[in-house]
């Protein structure tokens, strides 16, 4: 298991100041200010300035910080890095990703920003989002295409126009991209991210989404909304019944060990390797996912 | 037969002599219809009814709020009485709102050259706060005024009463169960008293019903005229339909994390009692609370004080077996009144006063109220504004806080650029002793005074700091707001529940 | 840098600050603030909007600011991408945070 928790990643448009002081209050593990699609056109240099400010100057304890960069071919893309990359967030979301070679220019990019601006080289963190037919088919070779990314990203709303189709209710039409996806990212060894929920008053659509994806094996979704942060959570924490399950497999193990056996069971089953790895994720989620105490900003 | 010949005559308690046919009022042997139109009581107009209650220069006169920003009677009475030429009045409102800023003309006038009331809003607050009367405005919470009222402390000469609904005799109500004409307001709560007390009560309606207008707030036996006007409110500004869930994700947070802690509290068992205050924070508790109660299968015995739709719903659903309401703050509200047995409208005394013989806030578990400064000693402003202004009302603040056993207060932690927790509130309404819990979006602070309430939310795995860490805080994010600055002229006292005197405003200082 | 044109950079929402940047032919800055909180932090606000142009080598300009509550760092930001706009200048010049 990764170091952070992902389950949330709250979209915070670049150009609002309210939203930009109040990131951090909602709980999300992530906070992903926008300097792309929530910005206008007219505003991208005011966007800009203001998410540099708040990066170097406000406190978001521990959350992870990510800021989406406008794509690289847009011609806004290299400016933004030049800003964001010495403000130092922990990672640099890239949109509309093809292919691995949108990544490593990009990459190619941050390097000598770090460069210039002697920030250690390899210190700023990437992820990349995938948004058409085209990159969920490259999903595997993005995913292994830099030491730098901590997860991939499914883009819904700009992929399914590519498919000339909509989003539904149940989400069939990314079956694909969402399967394509995990198992990318899951083979790299990285995060699999799920896209936004966009009907923010729907809770139960927004919950059955996210339990689904869950159940699919993405450690979590980006969200437009602070109201979706505690369902999101709700879904991510283990039930009671699989927690007490995972810490009879645990002493079942232990008290194994301490025999000196190499084989422990439960309830007569024998407890193999997958078992114990599952029950250990699920313990761990567990202690993370607890209420965090309040933070020193 | 010989009168003086009864043993102990002397001794008997009211006693007036002999009975004699000639000395009775003559019976009246009118059919209903007729004995309706021949009230006594229902007079041509307001001027008219002025004249007969003999108000004379120096009185005190009252009025309550339950039509809120709607109201018309206040300044239509204030005007009538104007043109009279009566002067140097004390207006002793419930409450005063935006909707009353043509006061500001009698009171330069010096029609009204003192003022009661629990709140002041819009112009006429900011004209105060600029020094307009030269004898500062008492401020008292609903439960100092009701013991004031009824210690005779704060006497009424004359009570102006609005009613949507009134028989000729004075029997009024906040709603009718006649017809569906007229304005609403459910719950006469705050008008109920001042009508106990007054030594001339009249009702001012714009809807006469026959007699008896059952139920009623306010009994025929209290009230001297009733007047019929063409409008008593503007339906709109008097009540909304139901007052929304807010869909503010911060107000959101906030009512999430206070039902969690209400939840981990020890007051949240079977048959707890409650009190939530109309803002949009201690509103939403209301349904995070009913999702606890949903889920643990407990069930609340009484819901106290301002109501609205939510409380209402929870009530029709079986989840609040009763409720005491002394305003109602929503139609569902009104409505419920009317149509719920168990629905019980209450006055300001019984609601909330120190002296009478039982309080209903003294039997709360706990209450959830808002706050616009709360200082590092749990002290909560709920009457001036960022700018030193006067903008809000006591209400029931501090009466719930020093009645419920568990007070949770529910403010974010900054506003715009202000910060809501701040080294010292700029006017203390409610004092920081009867705070147990503040709860913000970026944590929980516990009242030191209550240690073991401390310890079970920490248990809880809730956000619990301190309150110098929330200021901190505050301060990190914002800088440090410089002082507001004021004269020394005093243009409010604030007057604590038990009417002692617990702080005062200050005329504000500008360039 | 030297203002040439009117840059104009914020929004009326809560929080934010509209900032004005006008050349102008006499010596200084000559500002006026309009704020929600002016008795609270009008002092502070008019430091950072001062301090923004001194940072960019503006000594000559009309500024008119209108804030909604803006925190610091959104005044200096807006300042600055209003003086940027005003200098008609996008050689933005960023610094990098050293410590993290």
């Amino acid at each position: 298991m990764n170091e952070r928790l992902r389950r949330s990643m709250l979209f915070v448009p670049g150009n609002n100041p309210g939203m930009i002081r109040d990131a951090h209050i909602y709980g999300s593990d992530s906070i992903m200010f926008d300097l792309e699609d929530s910005v206008s056109i007219t505003e991208k240099d005011a966007a800009r300035f203001l998410v540099y400010k708040a990066l170097t100057t406000l406190h978001y304890g521990s959350k992870e910080l990510v800021v989406r960069i406008n794509d690289l071919s847009s011609g806004l893309g290299i400016a933004d890095l030049e800003a964001i990359v010495r403000a130092r967030p922990d990672v640099i979301r890239l949109p509309k990703t093809e292919n691995a070679q949108d990544v490593i220019d990009c990459e190619r990019e941050i390097e000598r920003i770090e460069r210039e601006a002697g920030i250690p080289i390899g210190s700023t963190g990437m992820m990349a989002a995938i948004e058409s037919a085209a990159g969920v088919l490259n999903a595997k070779e993005i995913a292994f295409s830099s030491k730098r990314l901590i997860g991939i990203a499914l883009g819904a709303e700009d992929y399914v126009t590519d498919l000339k189709t909509t989003r539904s209710p149940e989400g069939v039409e990314l079956m694909f991209a969402r399967g394509m996806i995990v198992n990318a990212a899951k083979a790299a060894g990285i995060m699999a991210l799920d896209t936004v929920y966009s009907d923010v008053n729907n809770e139960e659509g927004f919950i059955a989404e996210a339990t689904l994806i869950r159940r699919m094996g993405f450690d979590g979704k980006s969200i437009i909304n602070p109201r979706q942060v505690a369902p999101l959570h709700a879904v991510f924490t283990p039930s009671e019944k699989d927690l007490k399950k995972a810490m009879a497999i645990m002493e079942a193990i232990a008290e194994a060990n301490a025999r000196g056996s190499g084989v422990a069971s439960l309830n007569g089953k024998m407890i193999d390797k997958p078992v114990v790895a599952r029950a250990q994720y699920l313990l761990e989620l567990a202690e993370k996912s607890k209420t965090m105490p309040v933070e020193e900003v | 037969m010989e009168i003086k010949s009864i043993p102990h005559i002397n001794e008997i308690s009211a006693f007036h002599g002999e009975y004699n046919p000639e000395d009775c009022e003559k019976k009246s042997t009118m059919r209903f219809v007729e004995r309706q139109q021949q009230s006594r009581k229902v007079l041509p107009s307001i001027e008219e009814a002025i004249r007969r209650s003999g108000l004379k220069d120096g009185m005190t006169i009252s009025f309550h709020h339950h039509f809120r920003n709607g109201d018309y009677v206040v300044n239509m009475v204030v005007d009538a009485i104007a043109n009279m030429g009566i002067k140097n009045l004390t207006l002793a409102a419930s409450s005063l709102t935006d909707c009353h800023w043509p006061l500001i003309e009698h009171i330069k006038n010096g029609v009204i050259t003192h003022i009661e009331t629990s709140g002041l809003r819009g112009k006429l607050a900011e004209a105060v706060s600029r020094g307009l009367m030269d004898f500062p405005i008492i401020f008292r919470s609903h439960g100092g005024r009701a013991a004031a009222i009824e210690t005779g402390e704060l006497h009424i000469d004359v009570a102006f009463l609005g009613a949507p609904s009134c028989d000729p005799y004075g029997n009024a109500n906040g709603y009718n169960r006649d017809d569906e004409n007229g304005s609403c307001c459910g719950s006469l709560g705050y008008a109920k008293l001042d009508a106990q007390h007054a030594d001339t009560c009249i009702i001012i309606t714009d809807h006469l019903v026959n007699f008896p207008n059952a139920p009623f707030g306010i009994p025929e036996s209290r009230v001297d005229y009733v007047v019929v006007v063409d409008n008593i409110g503007d339906p709109k500004g008097i009540m909304s339909g139901a007052t929304r869930y807010t869909k503010n994700p911060k107000e959101l947070l906030i009512a999430r994390t206070a039902a969690n802690v209400i939840e981990a509290s020890g007051y949240f068992e079977d048959n707890f009692s409650m009190q939530m205050g109309s803002g949009g924070a201690s509103l939403a508790t209301a349904r995070f609370l009913r999702d606890k109660m949903l889920a643990k299968n407990i069930k609340c015995r009484f819901a106290l004080g301002g109501i609205t739709g939510q409380i209402v719903q929870m009530h029709e659903e079986g989840l609040v077996k009763k409720i005491l309401d002394v305003q109602s703050f929503d139609l569902i509200a009104a409505n419920s009144l009317k149509n719920n047995r168990f629905h019980q409208q209450i006055d300001a005394s019984y609601y909330a006063s120190y002296v009478n013989k039982g309080a209903a806030v003294n039997q709360l578990d706990f209450v959830i109220l808002s706050a616009l400064e709360i200082d590092v000693n749990f002290n909560v402003n709920v009457m001036t504004g960022s700018d030193g202004v006067i903008r809000g009302a006591v209400g029931g603040h501090p009466d719930t806080a020093a009645g419920a056993s568990l007070t949770v207060v529910t403010a974010p932690l900054l506003r715009g650029r202000i910060p809501t927790v701040c080294e010292k509130v700029n006017t203390i309404c409610t004092p920081g002793n009867t705070i147990d819990v503040l709860v913000t979006d970026q944590g929980v602070a516990v009242n030191p005074s209550r240690p073991e309430l401390k310890e079970r939310l920490e248990a809880a795995g809730l956000p619990v700091t301190t309150i110098e860490k929330l200021k901190e805080r505050a301060e990190k994010i914002v800088g440090k707001p410089e002082p507001i600055r004021y004269t020394d002229r005093i243009v409010g006292v604030l007057m604590y529940r038990n009417n002692t005197v617990i702080d005062v405003i200050r005329q504000i200082k500008e360039d | 840098m030297k203002i040439i044109t009117t840059g104009v950079a914020g929004t009326m929402e809560s929080s934010d600050i509209i900032v004005r940047i006008e050349p102008k032919d006499t010596p200084g800055v000559e500002l006026t603030l309009e704020s929600d909180v002016m008795q609270q932090f009008g002092k502070q606000i008019e430091k950072v909007i001062r301090e923004t142009l001194t940072d960019l080598g503006i000594e000559d300009a009309f500024v008119n600011a209108v804030d909604k509550g803006a925190l610091d760092c959104t005044v200096a930001a807006r300042t600055m991408a209003a003086a940027y706009r005003a200098a008609e200048n996008t050689d933005y010049v960023w610094k990098e945070v050293t410590e993290k």
